[in-house]
């Protein structure tokens, strides 16, 4: 970690986004993890993503539980909102959140303890309820903060720093989040921002639950021979399934692809996810087929990123459960107090 | 591109804007930090050995090294290093003591100097620690030249000149001979003088030429003249309106002298704009902070005059105009010519080489513009033992070119006299070394300041118009002083990255504040200026490029806008970047240059 703050003077020729903010202006707190972690890379990223989406800081909700990955909200977007759960309650305080105002950009930060273990359960939850997010794990398959012992995301047979092997199966947190009903699921590399960001932003404007896997290297217990979330095996190992490029309607189209080689994807919001095919058989609205080729990909020692699921049209919990339109910190009181003759009319229903 | 040489002591030295750009490349930055550190004569020291005058230039100096600090390119205004050099003059405590030792014993070897100004005393200053007995030969009664006779007392007090030129003078191996002029080159050379430098100036004041200029002579005065007059109190007075022509530093001079004068309307006069003139800009705000106006377009037509006495001025108004080429024109803008009624006029519209003493036929060379003929490096003439500097060599310059010019003449006389070749000059060397104190401490402050420049405090008007002899600018206190030199950025202190250590984890490119480092594709250096993370448009500041990565990328840091805040390294978990001191060991006659440092 630095003590001193990063230095307020920037590039002269720092170009500005719609709003009139630099990239810096989406900036947070320095950071206090190790020197060279991960993490901070999805910082960079997230902050690159909101400044590209000119994104008001104020109009986005970061919430995160416990860890190292879960202390990183400090670090990016200083003038959002944030809160800081209890361990593996992050997807809980989310839904809650999203449910009092849903016209807030919900962006949850965990890790694999904070989502594989303590709360697995809660983040299961929140996707199978289709809370409209993007929830991030920074995932680096070791307790960082407890000195390095596997978490449930180690693979099976990869070593820790000092050579103890992990005997325990790995939970694929992208396998289940396309099981439950996730319907933006990428996986990405805290090491690869040009894949990052564009998943990222596309995350941030898909209007149900989405889903970010990131391999994020812990270069302090986790990024040695031997481990398979380091910097040298994940670069190694890495099969891209397809490059994002998110196009909002003002932009024009100006790189050409070959036919066949691209696929838009339309939102609902009328965004478009732009996928440069890397891989020739990969359909990704196949559902049944993207769990299938990662299935078989791991098999092979392969790790799957890009955008592995999107569901264009996507249904959420708002929908789901018909809640009213307006923020409840909107409603007046004729809406919130409908009085006697509204009361009387649902006990008469519940009779 | 191929990987940058770290090695070649240039490659650092440009990006010490300031050093590079100061003609005696005076290492800025480790003067400014040791004043910040409170350690004035240590300042003090390092100036001397690089610039000889440290006092002088703190109050006179053209700042070259002022656009070129990098500060001026992240923020409004460059570090006032000029002023911070004053202030470790002005608070140093006796260093007489640690000039460079004078032998005892000589080595038989006798120069003369021709002019007491800063590139004879330079020389001199250079070649007597080695054994050299000096000559030094002035018309005037003291040393200093241009120093003392043309800067005002109110821009440079005369304690100030003695006491520089008394470290040089003063301390044997240096014999003056002042108020003997030189009126034969021819001369001095059959007094066996092993080698002769030329440090004459440019002694001549460019006259004006309208109708009127010999009738009204008695109320007309060539700038330099007038100054060094004034300076040495032959003139203590002159009238209340005073025209002064010329738009150079000499003008400034001028017209800030003639107001301590007796001068109650002071103007300016100047052919071209406001822009092009070649006076420093804070040489230009001072004047007008004085009350004088400075008038631009205006091209002298007639000089009005009654009974012999000057009454006025007729000037043409002209505009700007530039051809294809850019050449730029002065035509006359068809507007009524302009009156200026004025009891004096001061012309000080250049200055040109003079040298009636030296003869023609004596193997000494001239071009066309009647200067001598010179070997640019090693400033020796076309007789081999007759060398030049300052103003004398090239034409009109400034003081810290002459110390440079001083330096470079030295090292040629002392291989002149050692029967070596002049031509084959010393090496510059360097050294880099780690400033790393902790995990993420460093011997160097690396908090950078966000403070804008400090001006310099000045005495009132009032008190300041009143006398020619008091010093105007008071110059920072010790606390202003720390907080401008906390506004350098340190660039001699090297972002240094080490390809082997590099994991490519992306944490300096993360938190660089001024996006200047990229891992990419290697390419063409013009075609990778436009794909880093803030594009190099500044063609004048290099890439630092680095290969050797695992995944065959490069490392390309533009060294335009860094901060030197030392960030990178401190975020970088192998130790990949280092801050690392850069130190110039330039090339002086008067010190030998010790090996490379090992890595």
């Amino acid at each position: 970690m630095s003590f001193l703050p990063k230095p307020k003077l920037h590039h002269p020729k720092l170009p500005t986004n719609e709003l009139g903010f630099t990239r810096r202006d989406y900036e947070g707190a320095i950071s206090t993890l190790c020197a060279g972690c991960g993490h901070d890379s999805i910082s960079a990223a997230i902050i690159q993503a909101c400044w590209e989406l000119s994104i008001e800081p104020h109009r986005v909700a970061k919430m995160s539980g416990i860890g190292c990955s879960s202390k990183t909200p400090d670090y990016f977007l200083g003038a959002s909102h944030g809160f800081n759960s209890v361990h593996g309650r992050m997807p809980s305080v989310l839904t809650g959140a999203n449910l009092a105002n849903r016209d807030l950009i919900y962006l949850g930060v965990s890790g694999d303890g904070d989502s594989a273990s303590i709360g697995f359960g809660q983040f299961a939850h929140s996707i199978r309820r289709a809370v409209n997010m993007t929830y991030i794990v920074e995932n680096n398959g070791v307790y960082g903060l407890t000195k390095g012992q596997f978490s449930a995301t180690s693979d099976k047979g990869s070593k820790a720093k000092k050579g103890a092997v992990n005997t325990d199966e790995a939970i694929d947190l992208v396998g289940i989040a396309l099981q439950l009903g996730a319907t933006y699921v990428a996986r990405s590399f805290s090491g690869d921002k040009a894949q990052l960001v564009p998943l990222i932003k596309g995350a941030l404007r898909h209007p149900g639950p989405a889903f970010i896997d990131c391999i994020s290297p812990c270069v302090a217990f986790n990024n040695h021979e031997g481990s398979t979330k380091s910097y040298d095996f994940v670069r190694e190992h890495n099969e891209a399934m397809n490059q994002l490029d998110v196009i909002l309607g003002r932009e024009p189209i100006t790189t050409d692809y070959a036919p066949g080689e691209v696929r838009e994807v339309t939102q609902h919001d009328g965004s478009i996810l732009r996928l440069r095919k890397l891989h020739e058989e990969y359909d990704p609205t196949d559902r049944v087929a993207a769990m299938h080729h990662l299935h078989e990909r791991k098999a092979a020692g392969e790790i799957v990123t890009g955008l592995l699921y999107i569901d264009p049209d996507p249904e959420d919990l708002h929908s789901n459960l018909g809640t009213v339109e307006l923020p409840l910190n909107r409603l007046d009181d004729a809406a919130l107090v409908p009085g006697a003759a509204a009361l009387e009319k649902i006990n008469a229903a519940l009779r | 591109m191929k990987p940058t040489d770290i090695r070649n002591p240039d490659y650092f030295h440009k990006v010490v804007d300031c050093q590079w750009a100061c003609p005696a490349h005076t290492p800025v930055p480790e003067y400014i930090r040791l004043i910040a550190a409170g350690r004035y004569s240590d300042a003090y020291m390092v100036n001397w050995h690089s610039n000889v005058f440290p006092g002088i230039l703190g109050r006179t100096c053209d700042r070259p090294c002022e656009p070129a600090c990098r500060r001026g390119r992240v923020e409004e205004e460059p570090v006032a290093i000029c002023r911070l050099k004053r202030v470790a003059a002005d608070n140093k405590a006796d260093i007489r003591a640690r000039l460079t030792p004078i032998p005892a014993v000589r080595n038989g070897k006798r120069i003369a100097c021709i002019g007491a100004g800063p590139a004879s005393l330079t020389v001199a200053r250079d070649l007597a620690p080695l054994g050299y007995e000096v000559h030094v030969y002035d018309g005037e009664k003291q040393g200093g030249g241009f120093i003392r006779s043309q800067i005002p007392r109110f821009r440079l007090p005369a304690e100030v000149i003695d006491e520089e030129v008394g470290y040089i003078t003063d301390r044997g191996g240096v014999v003056t001979h002042y108020g003997q002029r030189v009126e034969s080159l021819k001369a001095l050379l059959a007094e066996g003088y092993d080698a002769v430098f030329v440090g004459s100036g440019a002694p001549r004041g460019r006259d004006l030429d309208v109708p009127g200029r010999q009738e009204a002579a008695a109320n007309i005065h060539i700038g330099i003249d007038w100054l060094s007059s004034v300076s040495f109190g032959h003139i203590k007075e002159i009238g209340k309106r005073v025209i002064v022509l010329g738009g150079g530093n000499t003008a400034m001079d001028c017209c800030r002298s003639a107001r301590r004068l007796g001068g109650e309307q002071v103007t300016v006069v100047v052919r071209s704009g406001f822009e092009e003139m070649k006076a420093s800009p804070w040489e230009k705000e001072d004047a007008m902070r004085e009350g004088i106006p400075i008038l631009n377009y205006l091209v002298p037509k007639q000089v009005l005059h009654e009974g012999g006495r000057l009454t006025g001025m007729v000037f043409e108004k002209v505009r700007a105009e530039y051809d294809a080429r850019g050449r730029r024109q002065l035509v006359p803008s068809g507007e009524p010519d302009v009156t200026i009624v004025a009891d004096d006029v001061l012309v000080a519209i250049g200055q040109e080489n003079a040298f009636p003493w030296i003869e023609r036929d004596i193997g000494l060379e001239f071009d066309k513009w009647g200067l001598p003929k010179l070997d640019e490096v090693t400033h020796q003439s076309t007789i081999p033992n007759v060398f030049f500097g300052g103003d004398a060599a090239f034409g009109p310059k400034n003081i810290i070119w002459a110390v440079a010019h001083g330096h470079a003449a030295a090292i040629s006389i002392d291989l002149f006299c050692r029967g070596e070749d002049v031509r084959d000059r010393p090496p510059e060397g360097m050294q880099l070394v780690s400033q790393k104190m902790g995990i993420h401490e460093w011997s160097y402050d690396n908090d950078v300041s966000l403070d804008l420049r400090y001006k310099v405090p000045h005495a009132e008007d009032e008190v300041a118009l009143r006398d020619i002899t008091l010093e105007v600018e008071l110059g920072y206190d010790r606390e202003l002083a720390f907080k401008e030199a906390q506004r350098c950025l340190n660039c001699d202190v090297q972002t240094v990255f080490a390809s082997s250590l590099c994991i490519e984890c992306d944490a300096c490119v993360d938190i660089c504040p001024v996006d200047c480092i990229t891992f990419t594709e290697n390419g063409e250096e013009q075609e990778l200026r436009t794909r880093l993370k803030a594009p190099a448009l500044n063609l004048e500041q290099a890439l630092y490029v680095q290969d050797g990565l695992k995944t065959g990328r490069v490392m390309v840091k533009d060294e335009d806008v860094c901060l030197h805040c030392g960030m990178c390294a401190e975020r970088c978990p192998t130790g990949a970047w280092d801050m690392q001191k850069f130190l110039l060991e330039a090339a002086k006659a008067a010190r030998p240059v010790p090996a490379l440092a090992a890595e």
